[in-house]
């Protein structure tokens, strides 16, 4: 399925797990570290480095950029170390995230509550990843090198949905599915 | 007969090493990947897997990390007792070679100085290098890019004896269970039983230079591995978490004599990309 970002609450809440989306427009990277520099921001009442309001944030710290490249190999970090920080994400306006495994319980009560959107990229793919991404612009905290915030303008990057904005999450049923013990 | 060696000489061997291992999956690797896409039943897993296969194919081609995460560089060195090393000291010339590596082969530096205060060092040093003196007069140098997603499902359980082979077995796959789709299944796992818990730790590292589809040579850890590989694939979890029937690529058990009250057991997480590279001096 083709998307055009940002998200709409539409668009958002007619995909369903294990839809695999090819997406088109702009995501933006952020991990750990920007994720605690975004928080204090917040509980300090200080402005955001971006404005979050219906962006799609893509858990990712890129390679850097060989001869002749934009952006060197990428791919989605491990989600559940950014559990803690979703509801505040939620509450700025974030429409969906990209990450890779599964991630705590709450997270996609949190989907539902906000219709926002878990969505699993193709880890370990990075080589690959890397030629979707057409654009790229660093926004924000530099300073953090590969964790810095950036902007990606992608064609046809392709995710799969892992949690939907009805709260139901693709591990807990797929998995089911194929379980033998 | 001493042979003498200059540190100097391990650095452009580390800084091959590193890119190698990183954007060259070995065919031990990508071969056990396209089995792995014959074996699994879920379309959606068989679409993961021919992107990783594919992704393999085309950083190799196109000398690129196969994953942005390019690890942590674990390395070992078994280090034959004849040899007698001059020149810088050794950890020096190994973290030389890691940042040339690194810096060379457009790697990402994933290192931080201190693990509180989190300032990012720059050139993905320092290496966590692991040696061991054995006869002979060569240098066998194995490195290891550790991602940090495999890396944070690892897991160490203080058994004790009664718990047995089925103690074992229990905590491996809950730690399996536990992990889901975090470490990037289908997985490479290093058990390491026996020893303290550091020895227990080291082995499960060490279990993981050995090929794909190679057993321990012991008839009862091979057996063990077997039986938990196939356990292990029962879970259900897929390539990524997806929902699969390929969860593991292979399990390796190495062990050592321990205590008469002891059963360490360590458990190493290894994504699908089983990255290491090896060289002889």
């Amino acid at each position: 399925m083709k998307i055009t970002l940002p998200f709409t609450l539409e668009m958002r809440e007619s995909v369903k797990i294990g839809d695999v989306l090819e997406l088109t427009g702009n995501i933006y990277t952020a991990r750990d570290a920007a994720h605690g520099r975004i928080r204090e921001a917040v509980e300090q009442g200080l402005p955001l480095p971006i404005d979050l309001k219906d962006k799609t944030i893509f858990y990712c710290g890129p390679c850097p950029a060989g001869p002749g490249r934009i952006i060197g190999p990428l791919g989605p970090t491990t989600s559940a170390r950014m559990d803690p920080y979703v509801e505040m994400m939620f509450q700025q306006g974030m429409a969906a995230c990209i990450g890779k495994g599964d991630r705590a319980p709450y997270v996609a009560e949190m989907c539902r509550k906000y219709k926002g959107l878990y969505l699993l990229g193709v880890g370990g793919a990075a080589a690959l990843c890397a030629n979707a991404v057409k654009e790229v612009e660093e926004l924000a905290y530099p300073d953090l090198g590969t964790e810095s915030i950036k902007r990606y303008y992608v064609e046809d990057f392709k995710v799969v949905v892992g949690i939907d904005a009805q709260g139901r999450t693709i591990q807990e049923e797929n998995i089911r599915r194929y379980r033998r013990r | 007969m001493m042979r003498v060696l200059n540190t100097k000489e391990l650095i452009p061997v580390i800084r091959g090493l590193c890119i190698q291992a990183c954007q060259h999956l070995s065919p031990n690797v990508t071969d056990a990947l396209k089995d792995a896409r014959r074996r699994e039943e879920s379309p959606l897993c068989q679409e993961i897997l021919d992107m990783l296969i594919e992704n393999a194919d085309y950083a190799d081609k196109n000398n690129l990390a196969c994953c942005q995460d390019t690890g942590m560089t674990l390395i070992f060195m078994e280090i034959g007792q004849e040899v007698c090393w001059e020149g810088e000291p050794l950890m020096e010339a190994v973290n030389e070679g890691v940042r040339q590596g690194y810096q060379d082969g457009y790697l990402r530096k994933s290192v931080v100085a201190d693990p509180i205060r989190r300032v990012n060092t720059r050139d993905n040093t320092p290496a966590v290098l692991h040696t061991e003196i054995v006869p002979g007069d060569q240098v066998t140098i194995t490195v290891l890019p550790k991602g940090a997603g495999s890396e944070n499902m690892c897991h160490v359980s203080m058994l004790t004896p009664a718990d047995g082979v089925e103690g074992i077995k229990k905590a491996v796959l809950d730690a399996v269970d536990y992990a889901g789709g975090k470490p990037c299944p289908p997985l490479v796992i290093g058990i390491g039983i026996g020893g303290t818990m550091d020895k227990a730790a080291v082995l499960s590292k060490q279990a993981l230079r050995r090929e794909i589809g190679n057993r321990n040579p012991q008839p009862h850890l091979a057996e063990l591995e077997e039986e938990l590989l196939k356990e292990i694939n029962d879970s259900g979890i897929g390539a990524l978490g997806m929902g699969g029937t390929v969860t593991a690529l292979d399990v390796h058990v190495e062990a050592y004599p321990t205590h008469i009250a002891c059963l360490p057991l360590a458990i190493t997480f290894q994504c699908h990309a089983c990255r290491h590279a090896q060289a002889v001096l």
